[in-house]
């Protein structure tokens, strides 16, 4: 049926365990961050000095490489989220409910970027900060559940009850996901149309289309960067009690 | 093209440049907060360890 290789297996068994996770993620590090830098230097260059002004919006339109990755992130984020809650659910693995509670954080922000940028850009071209399209609307609501995931988590004493409740919010909340997509096409909206995933024509020119997808790539690196850092610290609180855990604080002391 | 010219990003300069200062602080914020409770958690520890000795 499923043909994965037994390695491949063996991998995701010894990841699941916490200690194994951190030590792993420990020397995974510094690669993530080489590869972060790269793509984030290369995107940059790209879309803020190699692109070519926009012949309708000016230079304001540079916001993009930031506003439309980080928009895309909020929304992969979530579904990484709720995956991590449903994987948590059914088979109670801890590993996938600190994933789900390390990436709330880093979603929220780039939620929280997009709309903030969105808002910067719609200033000079909309002449408006804000308006209450579907498109907004729907991306400040997702903005709340993740906002609702981290207060739920943080009110819960017993992190494995609290992991269950996020996880059941987290997955109701999934609705909103193509319901953001969508909004630009089902509404009339302020907000602009697709430019990027209209693979058949694509209406963005190479130039700008190449520095997008390195950010969006940048941005992918980036919240595996700060999702491990995350659950690195919440696995060492969860396990505290654990022989792993008291054996990192001595080495920690012997620096 | 100068760096003036640069800067002013074709008079969105503010609009560009907030978006992107902002975004470096939140996402710095994001990696630096978790590094320093990590720290913080593990020199606890080595307190309570040294507490029960």
């Amino acid at each position: 049926m499923f043909l994965v290789p037994d390695a491949v297996v063996r991998f995701f068994h010894r990841m699941a365990s916490p200690p194994h996770f951190y030590a792993f993620t420990e020397k995974l590090m510094p690669w993530l961050v080489v590869v972060f830098v790269l793509l984030v230097s290369s995107g940059l260059y790209g879309g803020l000095y190699l692109a070519p002004t926009d012949y309708q919006q000016g230079d304001s339109y540079r916001i993009i490489y930031i506003h439309v990755p980080a928009a895309w992130m909020s929304l992969f984020i979530y579904v990484v989220m709720a995956i991590a809650g449903a994987i948590g659910l059914i088979w109670r693995i801890k590993l996938a409910e600190v994933v789900l509670i390390s990436s709330a954080s880093v979603g929220a922000s780039f939620t929280f970027i997009a709309l903030v940028t969105g808002s910067l850009w719609g200033k000079p071209m909309w002449g408006t900060w804000w308006v209450w399209d579907a498109r907004l609307t729907s991306e400040l609501i997702l903005l709340f559940l993740y906002l609702g995931v981290i207060g739920l988590y943080g009110a819960i004493d017993d992190k494995r009850v609290a992991s269950k409740a996020v996880a059941i919010l987290a997955l109701v909340g999934v609705v909103n996901i193509p319901i953001i997509h969508y909004s630009v096409e089902w509404w009339n909206t302020l907000h602009q149309g697709p430019t990027v995933t209209k693979m058949d024509k694509p209406s963005i020119h190479v130039t700008m289309l190449v520095p997008l997808l390195l950010m969006a790539l940048a941005f992918k690196a980036y919240y595996l960067i700060a999702m491990i850092q995350r659950a690195r610290v919440e696995l060492l609180q969860r396990e505290r009690n654990s022989q792993w855990v008291k054996n990192k604080a001595v080495e920690v002391d012997g620096l | 093209m100068s760096i003036q010219e640069f800067l002013y990003m074709g008079g969105y300069g503010f609009y560009v440049w907030t978006s992107y200062g902002l975004t470096l602080i939140v996402l710095i914020a994001n990696i630096v907060v978790p590094v320093i409770q990590r720290k913080q958690f593990l020199r606890q520890q080595v307190r309570k360890q040294k507490r029960q000795a």
